[in-house]
């Protein structure tokens, strides 16, 4: 049996020992947020946070995150309690198809974590692992940017 | 028969558009579909200001099969005109229906009725609402042939940038994709794909699979069915390594792509694209260039999925698929069956930006679901799949003579694009272009792609006729007819290369005249909109002024998407390192009428950034068999550290029909990129991508 914290509640599963983490988000867990975009750690579309920090639900076995807090795009906030960053995505419209949205939101989630006010060059860096195909980087930035201002 | 709007034209009746239902709501049924392009929120403005209610009381619903209108495929940027349009006449129709039956009901005319948020107001007080009078057989109709929609200066929820009625989801991770279709029973199933182009699976060995597992075998498509993802993942792997597959070297060398399509070309179907011949005086001299750019892929980020499911001898199938009723005609013509057995529905995908896997894999699934009658299956293609067995946008070689008088001015151009066709999109031949069909026991034949008619645009010569006021001018193609990697249409199609051709040969001949680029062209330009578009990216960028910084470099972009739609220019400024990043862009366009201002913008900037990306990094990489480029690592896009700022203008002209504003902006932006590389380093880019390898051949 497989144990952890997702989005503030404890869940317990019984999953095979290598199945990723993001098959046990998406299958009998039930979300949608996280996505599956390259199984590879190569684009993001997967990104959760684990104890808070950015990582890939592709290749990451659910078994390693045993006891530990797991936050996905649905934990961060709902439509009427947004989460800032949430807010400020809207507020920008920031986004075309929005596939890339889920991952990128969570790692702007922990940067702000760590950095409630970054510049533009850091916000870039902690969104490079993560791919948009519709050109909506600079809506993007000027939205965390934004969030980061109004949870000032 | 009267003609009418867009696609009202072939789909006359009102209530395939629209419904009113009396607890006060609108549905509006455009054919057109959602690829993140923010259609469904324009269209639903367009239906909100005709009918005069507010915009929270219109949805937009999923095209499916039988009862949208048969839009053909939403592509070209097209959607706003001929779906916008139709649904402009269509709204404005119904709502001079509703106050013609309330007017005579009441006893009042027309014209001293208004409509507020869909309640009708008399001289005396409210009369009614669309919501009391809800009566769908009132829009059982075919439109009128006059309608009369809402003046530019009335207008009130159309010209406005409402925010986009489906980024909400998108925000907090709903199940909005077709990739999060969970039905109940439902299978997830994958395929195992050949390890080279054309091969034939001539064993398979038994042996146990995980998750008890199905296969399904037909000829060469091959696919496995499990209960969980894990599952189905596990057992795909341990499928392949039980395959033996009959193989051979089908495709050219990489490294002389340019000489195998030149060498292609003399085998291939070579025509007229246009052709001029006014007095010029003599030429004092002529350039002749060449240019060439690899094969693309469409990289979307998300995998291409469908979920399908038979009953009996029907069968139903989820797609993000651009034109529902041309891939319910393919699929029929695969299963041999009447296109009224399917059903296809369409769910928002990733960004497709043309013709990807989506089509693809909805044959796959619906292949894979036969095997289990009742149950839903969902079939996800891998990245590798993706990147590697999608169709792609074709390698393309463009040749340019062009004549200058003795005061450097542009008097004659002769070209010839060679490329193969840019459309192998589904329903448009006898036989099915979905990549199955050729795969199954009883295979159906690849045919080469074909072009659109230059009357719809062109496809590799899309773009190749120059604005520019040239007095004697010959334009040919040649179409290859043999294709070694399926090819069909990808953002712009041909306009990616055509348009760097003429603005790399325009900044050329400008500074052989010893002219600014930009005067040079604004030279050769009647067209005030063009002009303008020009003018507006110069000033933003600060053109006449810009200080010349050593390794850095501006160029100019300018086109007319297909000669007859969206005018956009762009300035690309580019710094010269190890190899060339694009650190700004400045961005003027001019759609038309602009439905929601911001979203253009979003497209505009969309399509420059694609454009960046295309022209720095992006590159199909192959060997004989197969594609090798099938991850990130092998086929790179611009990333957030290299992505340019970029400013925009957009000039807006409510009065004026529109034109779309998808694809207008990304090859002005890889010929701006290519300017500025040539004003950074002296050196003019002949190959994309501008790669220091490339560049180095420059």
């Amino acid at each position: 049996m497989l144990s952890f914290t997702l989005n503030g509640a404890a869940v317990t599963l019984d999953l095979p020992e290598d199945v990723a983490l993001l098959h046990a988000l998406r299958g009998p867990l039930g979300l949608s947020g996280p996505r599956f975009g390259c199984g590879n750690e190569q684009c993001g579309a997967c990104m959760v946070l684990v104890e808070g920090e950015p990582r890939c639900a592709c290749t990451l076995a659910a078994a390693a995150v045993a006891g530990k807090a797991v936050v996905t795009v649905e934990g961060l906030g709902t439509p009427e309690a947004p989460h800032p960053l949430q807010a400020a995505f809207l507020a920008e419209q920031a986004g075309q198809c929005g596939y890339c949205l889920s991952g990128i939101l969570v790692s702007a989630a922990a940067l702000l974590a760590r950095d409630p006010a970054p510049g533009e060059a850091t916000i870039r860096a902690a969104l490079d692992p993560h791919l948009c195909r519709c050109g909506s980087h600079n809506r993007i930035l000027r939205a965390v940017a934004r969030a980061a201002r109004e949870m000032a | 028969m009267h003609r009418l709007p867009g696609n009202l034209q072939t789909n006359r009746r009102l209530s395939q558009w629209l419904a009113i239902h009396p607890e006060g709501r609108v549905t509006i049924t455009p054919g057109k579909v959602e690829l993140g392009q923010g259609i469904l929120t324009t269209l639903s403005q367009i239906a909100a200001e005709e009918l005069e209610v507010d915009l929270a009381r219109i949805e937009a619903r999923p095209a499916a099969t039988p009862d949208s209108p048969d839009e053909g495929v939403t592509s070209g940027s097209l959607s706003t005109q001929d779906s916008g349009g139709a649904l402009r006449h269509a709204c404005a129709a119904a709502r001079a229906i509703f106050l013609g039956v309330v007017a005579q009901r009441v006893g009042v005319p027309v014209e001293a009725i208004s409509v507020e948020d869909g309640i009708f107001h008399g001289p005396a007080g409210p009369i009614g609402s669309y919501w009391s009078l809800a009566d769908q057989a009132l829009l059982e109709c075919e439109a009128p042939a006059e309608a009369r929609p809402r003046a530019p200066g009335e207008r009130r929820i159309v010209g406005r940038s409402i925010p986009r009625i489906d980024l909400p989801d998108k925000v907090f991770g709903a199940a909005r994709y077709v990739h999060d279709l969970r039905l109940p029973g439902m299978l997830h199933a994958r395929v195992v794909r050949p390890p080279a182009r054309g091969a034939r699976l001539v064993a398979l060995r038994d042996g146990p699979l995980p998750g008890e597992a199905r296969v399904v075998r037909d000829g060469s498509f091959l696919a496995v069915l499990a209960a969980t993802e894990w599952e189905v993942e596990a057992a795909a792997a341990r499928l392949a390594a039980r395959t033996e597959w009959e193989a051979s070297d089908t495709l050219p060398e990489q490294a002389l792509l340019a000489d195998w399509l030149r060498e292609a070309a003399t085998r291939g179907e070579r025509s007229s694209v246009a052709s001029r011949a006014e007095p010029a005086p003599p030429a004092a001299q002529t350039l002749r260039r060449s240019f060439h750019r690899p094969y693309l892929a469409h990289a979307s980020i998300a995998p291409s999925c469908a979920v399908a499911r038979w009953e009996g001898e029907r069968v139903e199938v989820f797609t993000h698929s651009q034109g529902p009723y041309n891939l319910r005609a393919d699929l029929a013509k695969t299963l041999r069956c009447d296109p009224t057995l399917i059903t296809v529905r369409h769910r928002e995908g990733a960004g497709c930006y043309g013709h990807n896997g989506a089509d693809d894999v909805a044959l796959d699934a619906v292949l894979a679901a036969r095997a289990v009658p009742g149950t839903p299956v969902r079939l996800l293609w891998s990245r590798a799949e993706e990147l590697g067995w999608s169709p792609f946008s074709p390698a393309m070689l463009v040749d340019v003579e062009a004549d200058l008088d003795a005061a450097g001015t542009l008097i004659g151009w002769r070209s010839h694009i060679v490329s193969n066709g840019h459309s192998s999109r589904p329903g448009r031949d006898a036989v099915p272009t979905l990549l199955a069909a050729s795969m199954l026991a009883t295979p159906f034949p690849v045919k080469p792609s074909i072009n659109p008619a230059m009357a719809a645009g062109g496809g590799a010569p899309r773009n190749a006729v120059p604005l520019y006021r040239i007095p004697a001018m010959s334009v040919e193609t040649t179409r290859l007819l043999e294709m070694p990697l399926r090819t069909s249409a990808l953002r712009g199609l041909g306009a990616t290369l055509n348009v760097w051709s003429i603005e790399s040969v325009m900044d050329e001949a400008a500074a052989l005249a010893g002219a600014d680029p930009l005067d040079y062209r604004l030279r050769h330009l009647e067209d005030p909109r063009a002009v303008a578009v020009l003018r507006r990216a110069a000033d933003l960028a600060g053109w006449a002024g810009r200080a010349r910084r050593e390794g850095w470099g501006r160029g100019i972009g300018f086109a007319r998407y297909k000669n007859t739609g969206a005018w956009a220019a762009v300035i690309a400024e580019v710094e010269a390192l190890d190899r060339v990043l694009c650190r700004r862009l400045w961005i003027a366009g001019d759609v038309g009428e602009a439905v929601n201002p911001d979203g253009v913008l979003n497209q505009l900037e969309g399509g420059a950034i694609h454009g960046a990306s295309v022209a720095l990094l992006e590159k199909v990489r192959f060997d004989r068999r197969t594609v090798a480029s099938d991850h990130w690592e092998g086929y790179p896009i611009l990333r957030f550290s290299e992505v340019p700022k970029v400013e925009l203008a957009l000039i807006d002209r409510p009065e004026e029909a529109f034109l779309g504003a998808g694809e207008a902006s990304m090859a002005p932006a890889i010929a701006a990129i290519a300017g500025g590389i040539t004003e950074a380093l002296g050196i003019r880019p002949r190959q994309l991508p501008f790669t220091p390898e490339n560049l180095a051949r420059a």
